[in-house]
């Protein structure tokens, strides 16, 4: 239940005095309540569950993410390539 | 990016393993506590993968599942009832109650709708003003906001036949319950990213330091759960016990502070039963003396409430970490998802679920 899947917000608008958005979940469209991201406009990326927009996302924290990721599998493999072969 | 596919890359996820491989010294017993990462762990084999370095054992972040007995029934009694359409989370259909589950009350005839958001039983009982719509508000930090929202929304709008059955949890009182346990062998956690999403991880600080235990919070994506398991191996090999984020693109140090008003603003703290578990104490929410009105269980006085857990099912002791499900002699069994014994079994968040849905029953 605490599943929130990443969907991108692709239209803003106000529901019964709060703030709603259309979500895009790799094409499927979705409604979700944005009151908890103020700051939330076109284009950005919301952690969305039950119709509920828990946080925006950072594309930044995400590509420093991988890049630290790359460097620790990466490191990885250059101390199997030389490491003696076993002959 | 789409936030998704970078976090399914094999060779990367490839290469974490190798590293935690080569840095654990022995088999650390790892707990993550969201069931949603059991799931995604045995989904993607990542278990099996680590099998000879980690012990992965399964915590009780199954909302379903720790939703009390005596909730459950009063539940279906609610239900039952001819003027009422009771909405819920789909999972919670199927999990048993003493007699009977949900989902046989709707099919003696009675009104239960599978709601994908609260926000949409609220609409529901906007449409049908002659019937009382009740929302069974279950979860963690994670559900709470929107649940807080669904009840401000009816008040907003002067919607007066919505109610909410409140079982809302928290994750901070739990990992005290299960780390004070005499027998418990949980040497790091896991800590349920979405949670934390929400309620940020300052909540965690004093829980590393009090027990000694390292605590990462960690995404959902098979990426992600490699990582924070490095991380917390990583720690363990040093000897250090502090709380780290491997989840900085949805998780800041204080969390949505937006959305936390929201929670502060509707919900109380409280004690609460957890199935399986037993009471603990300050561990949820309930309704504050203001929002009264939307309170199901003021709404609709359901006593003489006798519990009757079936004696065979050991899903607390799952939920706790201290079990596996296949060392319940019901496993695949007498219980299984068509016919379940408790909780665990039938939610998508369920430990004994993921284990039965991936096969692994050895």
């Amino acid at each position: 239940m605490c599943l929130g899947i990443p969907g991108k917000i692709v239209e803003v608008y106000e529901a019964n005095g709060i703030r709603m958005a259309k979500i895009d979940f790799g094409g499927v469209l979705r409604e979700a309540c944005i009151e908890a991201v103020p700051e939330a406009k076109i284009g950005d990326y919301a952690i969305i569950h039950a119709g509920f927009a828990l946080n925006l996302l950072s594309e930044e924290e995400a590509l420093d993410t991988l890049q630290t990721l790359r460097e620790i599998a990466l490191l990885d493999e250059e101390l199997l390539d030389g490491q003696p072969n076993g002959e | 990016m789409q936030f998704v596919n970078e976090f399914r890359d094999a060779s990367l996820i490839k290469g974490v393993l190798e590293k935690i491989y080569r840095t654990a010294t022995r088999r650390w017993v790892i707990m993550e506590i969201c069931g949603g990462q059991t799931h995604a762990l045995l989904k993607y084999g990542l278990d099996e993968l680590l099998s000879d370095h980690i012990e992965l054992v399964h915590g009780p972040g199954c909302p379903v599942c720790v939703t009390s007995l005596e909730l459950v029934d009063k539940a279906v009694a609610i239900a039952s009832q001819p003027d009422v359409i009771f909405c819920s989370y789909g999972d919670m259909l199927r999990v048993p109650g003493s007699e009977r589950d949900l989902f046989s009350v709707r099919a003696a005839g009675g009104q239960v709708r599978v709601v994908y958001s609260p926000l949409d039983a609220v609409r529901i009982a906007k449409e049908n003003p002659d019937k009382q719509v009740v929302f069974f508000a279950i979860g963690f930090e994670t559900t709470a906001p929107v649940n807080a929202m669904s009840v401000i929304q009816a008040k907003a709008q002067r919607i007066k036949n919505y109610s909410v059955l409140v079982s809302q949890v928290c994750v901070p009182p739990a990992m005290h319950a299960i780390l004070g346990t005499p027998s418990c062998r949980v040497q790091g956690f896991l800590a349920a990213g979405h949670v934390c999403t929400v309620m940020g991880y300052w909540e965690y600080l004093p829980i590393a330091e009090k027990y000694h235990v390292p605590i990462v919070v960690t995404g959902f994506e098979p990426l992600d759960l490699v990582q924070g398991i490095f991380m917390c191996v990583q720690q363990l090999e040093n000897g250090s016990a502090v709380v780290e984020n491997a989840y900085t693109r949805a998780v800041t140090l204080k969390g949505n502070e937006a959305a936390q008003a929201i929670i502060n603003r509707v919900y109380e703290p409280c004690d609460r039963n957890w199935r399986g578990i037993g009471t603990i104490p300050m561990s949820g929410w309930q309704l504050s003396p203001e929002w009264a009105e939307f309170d199901a269980e003021k709404r609709f006085q359901i006593h003489h409430i006798q519990t009757q857990e079936s004696p065979l099912c050991i899903a607390g002791l799952i939920l706790q970490g201290l079990k596996k499900p296949f060392e319940c002699p019901a496993f695949g069994t007498t219980c299984t998802p068509q016919n379940p014994l408790g909780a665990t079994m039938v939610s998508s968040e369920g430990a004994c679920a993921a284990y039965y849905q991936y096969g692994r029953t050895l």
